[in-house]
């Protein structure tokens, strides 16, 4: 039973890092891989404000972002198959097709 | 009967409503002319019936004032949309409608077979419409609508034939050469309703409440200025110098309209307007003088330029501001009563010679076609000896004629008798009066020399007309030799209304009627008369005789120079070349003219069009959407398709969005 | 002793996240991810929320996981051809730093609310925390829940057509 601050600032790094590795690297997927990161920092702030407030709607919100970031994850997947199949690269670089 | 006065301008516009709006599906020439005579003839009977009324009246209740319906009502300023009856306007709505009915009756015959037949008599109704509220109107503001009505009709009708050039330059003209008159009118009206709203906290532009302030007006100064700025208006609409030379270029349109409008009615306004504010113009010795000096002028002016003219509807026009000039002359010495007069007698006389060379020249006309000619049928170098072929037309014109020369026994004699004998003996003037009588006298003799060698070249002498086609020459129909008939008989016995004193024979009706009118401005007057010797009657007699003999030395020199030595006009201008042309080419005035006015004009539009419109309005406009463009070529590599690029922005928009709200 | 496990798990879990930032072949840095949902479980544990933790592996670890490292294989990528970073490092750590120091200072600043809920960790324990997010999700929370499985159907839906060779 750590003090709620604790796991805030967990949460925040981890946020942090993952805000970090999606303006930094190069493959789409790892840019994923650091959005989910983003999104359970997140979640762990819920809950932990759900268990301090003594109520569970913060973690029946968790229940539906985890849902959505499946979803999310299944779809945006597929996009970069779709991708690949045409341009032969994940390079987030080479995904500029709606320049001005 | 007063209280149907709103009647009379009522008909003419009902004629022209229906006209107007129908007139394209009337095919029918007699329905639409009939519909458009009736209509004038109704007013004519109306203006009777408030004639009658009015003679039955002692002079001191002749004045009614009918308010149709209250128009403007603004803080201090009030101005309804009510008509004066009192004995100068009858006289004005008697010769209106009475004259207008004559020629809308000839208009039928004369116009008959034109296209836009029904054009023509809408236009003819609302320009008597215009007419009637100019006379009728009880203030300003109403006047000033019949003012600019008239303008307008004047610019419709001159410009009838629209499908030449030169009747819509001419139209154009006349248009707004009568806009600079009237801007004259409006910066008057002004004057006068701000110095007597500011000093005396009298606001109105009604004639009866300015007439019984008027005796608060102070001697010259701005009375001077506004009298000055309503003569301005009254030369723009009566054509006197200098605002003169769209009159013998209006006589492009119809014969019928130069007989109404400008001989009749429309040119009359201004001697009119400056008899309804005699009150006023008397207040101001400047003015009277100006008015006096330019209507002598003009007078003799126009009657120069009247005597080499070949067009036999020119002559006419000139003839017409040389008259209009003696009229101004009249009320510039304060005869006012007088000038009225002579507008009377001139509108019949006038008219039947307008009338009268309608009929010459639809007689050629209807002759040259038929032998398939293409010459000018209103030019007299064409005519000669046409008394045989069209007897009716040759008397009336003849009676007219001998009544424009001041012949005693018909009424011309009898005006302008009085408005010469006024030039010489008013007490205003001092010694210019001999001056004025000179200068009228001399324009009466222009006026009979030229008078006659129309009649001569037209009527008399050898035809000079196409050989093929004399046989095709004959008397017009009766609907266009009745009204002939009826104005040639008003205008022999019309003059018998106004007959001096010193003949005797009958008192001087008109004087007696107008006095009421015009006593408050005599009175005025007075105050700065010279109260010398009055001319004696033998003066008068001698003066009058003198009158006229000049008018005979006239008509003698055109008989010897067009009937009997028919070389001496070629010699004449081959002994002096140089005169010659520059009095047939109208002294050069409208290329002075143009020279002046016009050609700056046109400059300064060119240059607000290439230099203002183009540069600066559109520069502006169009720079605009430069700026606009030049800003989105900016903003536009936002949209750089880089996924990182737009990620960062995002990160960066929320960090500074918290940062700001945390550390607020 | 909390407090220790708690450090050595944050430990972990922070240089989980690290790996997932800076290596080089994609698999390794799934492996780190879920290496990192593996703690987060065990914090939810911590907290009271059991029901959380099982769902937490079973939906990140278990299925998108997996989804993604079948991803990685599909596409058959070269590790040692492509370059790591893309972009600048120094860039995106300045925006990471603000990110942290915003959130730092909202944590020190700000007063969290007292419990107001009814659901303490004493009954959490006693009637079993999943009986009561379900409770809680059927009752009051019915109507998202219905949405969220129409959701699932058009990603379902959605992936299958997206990754068609031919539609």
């Amino acid at each position: 039973m750590e003090n709620l601050n604790s796991y805030l600032i967990v949460s925040a790094i981890l946020f942090t890092i993952g805000t970090i590795g999606v303006l930094t690297r190069k493959n789409v997927i790892v840019i994923f891989m650091c959005i989910e990161l983003m999104l359970n920092a997140v979640n762990l702030t819920f809950v932990a404000f759900s268990r301090h407030l003594g109520n569970l709607d913060g973690q029946v919100f968790v229940f539906f972002i985890m849902t959505v970031a499946a979803a999310e994850a299944a779809v945006g997947l597929a996009l970069i198959i779709a991708f690949f199949n045409n341009k032969e690269s994940i390079d987030v670089d080479d995904v500029n097709l709606m320049k001005w | 009967m007063f209280d149907k006065v709103w009647l009379i301008p009522l008909f003419p516009l009902i004629g022209f409503l229906i006209n107007g709006l129908f007139g394209k599906k009337i095919k029918n020439e007699a329905v639409i002319g009939g519909i458009g005579t009736l209509m004038i003839f109704l007013s004519f009977l109306v203006s009777c019936g408030i004639l009658m009324q009015m003679i039955g009246l002692p002079p001191e209740q002749r004045v009614f004032e009918k308010v149709l319906f209250p128009w403007i009502h603004s803080g201090n300023f009030k101005a309804d949309m009510a008509f004066l009856v009192d004995p100068l306007s009858v006289i004005m709505i008697m010769v209106v409608t009475g004259v207008g009915s004559l020629i809308h009756l000839y208009s039928i015959g004369y116009m008959h077979g034109e296209e836009g037949f029904y054009r023509f008599f809408a236009y003819m109704n609302l320009f008597c419409m215009s007419m009637l509220l100019l006379v009728l109107g009880s203030n300003m503001l109403v006047m000033f609508i019949g003012w600019e009505g008239v303008g307008l009709c004047s610019y419709l009708l001159i410009g009838y034939y629209f499908h030449k050039k030169s009747a819509g330059d001419a139209a154009k003209k006349a248009f707004v050469m009568n806009r600079v008159g009237d801007f004259g009118f409006l910066i008057g009206l002004f004057t006068l309703y701000w110095w007597f709203g500011n000093n005396h906290n009298i606001w109105t532009v009604n004639f009866t409440e300015i007439k019984a302030a008027s005796h608060l007006l102070p001697y010259g100064g701005v009375v001077t200025f506004a009298a000055l700025c309503f003569f301005v208006g009254a030369t723009g609409k009566s054509a006197q110098i200098p605002l003169f030379t769209w009159l013998p270029d209006a006589m492009e349109g119809p014969t019928p309209v130069s007989a109404l409008i400008h001989a009749a009615t429309m040119v009359t306004a201004g001697v009119y307007m400056i008899g309804r504010m005699s009150f006023v113009f008397v207040k101001s010795p400047e003015t009277m003088m100006v008015i006096a000096v330019v209507g002598a002028a003009t007078a003799i002016f126009a009657a120069t330029i009247g005597t080499a003219q070949n067009d036999i509807k020119r002559v006419l026009a000139y003839s017409t501001v040389s008259q209009l000039g003696f009229m101004f002359l009249a009320m510039g010495v304060g005869a006012f009563s007088a000038g009225i007069f002579h507008l009377m007698t001139h509108a019949f006389f006038k008219a039947c010679l307008f009338l009268g060379s309608g009929s010459v020249i639809h007689a050629m006309h209807h002759a040259l076609h038929k032998i398939h000619a293409h010459d000018d049928a209103q030019d007299m170098r064409n005519m000669g000896g046409l008394r045989k072929a069209m007897p009716i037309t040759f008397l009336t014109f003849l009676v007219s004629t001998i009544a424009i020369s001041g012949i005693p026994g018909f009424s011309g004699f009898f005006s302008k008798d009085e408005i010469l004998w006024m030039a010489f003996a008013n007490p205003y003037h001092g010694n210019l009066n001999i001056v004025l009588w000179v200068i009228g006298a001399i324009a009466a003799c222009f006026t009979a020399f030229y008078m006659f060698r129309l009649v001569f070249m037209t009527f008399f002498g050898e035809s000079r007309i196409n050989p093929k086609a004399k046989g095709y020459l004959h008397e017009s129909p009766l609907v266009i030799t009745v009204p002939l008939m009826v104005l040639g008989a008003l205008a022999a016995v019309g003059g018998y209304l106004g007959m001096p004193k010193i003949l005797g024979m009958l008192p001087n009706y008109f004087e007696h009627w107008l006095e009421p009118v015009f006593a408050l401005a005599t009175e005025y007057g007075s105050k700065y008369a010279h109260h010398g010797a009055h001319p004696s009657h033998a003066v008068e007699w001698g003066l009058m005789g003198l009158s006229v003999v000049i008018a005979l030395v006239g008509i003698g020199i055109a008989f010897t120079m067009y009937v009997k030595n028919t070389e001496l006009p070629g010699k004449f201008v081959a002994t002096f070349p140089a005169l010659h042309r520059a009095v047939y080419n109208k002294w050069y005035v409208d290329e002075i003219y143009d020279y002046i006015f016009v050609n700056p004009c046109k400059v300064f539009g060119q240059f607000l069009w290439k230099g203002f419109d183009v540069l600066i309005v559109d520069g502006v406009v169009n720079g605009v959407a430069n700026v606009v463009m030049g800003f989105s070529g900016i903003f536009r590599y936002m949209q750089s398709g880089y996924i990182y690029n737009y990620a960062f922005s995002m990160a960066l928009g929320v960090v500074v969005m918290l940062g700001y709200f945390i550390f607020k | 002793m909390e407090t220790l496990f708690f450090l050595i798990i944050t430990f972990v879990a922070i240089v989980s996240a690290i790996l997932v930032v800076t290596c080089k072949n994609p698999i390794n840095s799934a492996l780190a991810l879920i290496m990192t949902f593996f703690c987060l479980a065990t914090y939810y544990v911590m907290l009271d929320a059991p029901f959380m933790a099982a769902v937490q592996v079973m939906v990140y670890a278990g299925a998108i996981m997996v989804l993604m490292v079948f991803t990685i294989m599909l596409l058959n990528i070269r590790v040692d051809a492509t370059k790591k970073h893309s972009h600048k490092l120094i860039f995106g750590s300045i925006i990471g730093f603000f990110t942290v120091l915003n959130l730092v200072v909202v944590l020190v600043k700000s007063r969290a609310a007292l419990p107001t809920g009814p659901y303490s960790g004493e009954m959490i324990k006693k009637i079993g925390h999943t009986e009561l997010v379900g409770r809680e999700i059927f009752t009051n929370f019915l109507l998202p829940f219905e949405i969220t499985s129409i959701l699932l159907l058009v990603a379902i839906i959605g992936a299958v057509i997206l990754a068609k060779k031919k539609i």
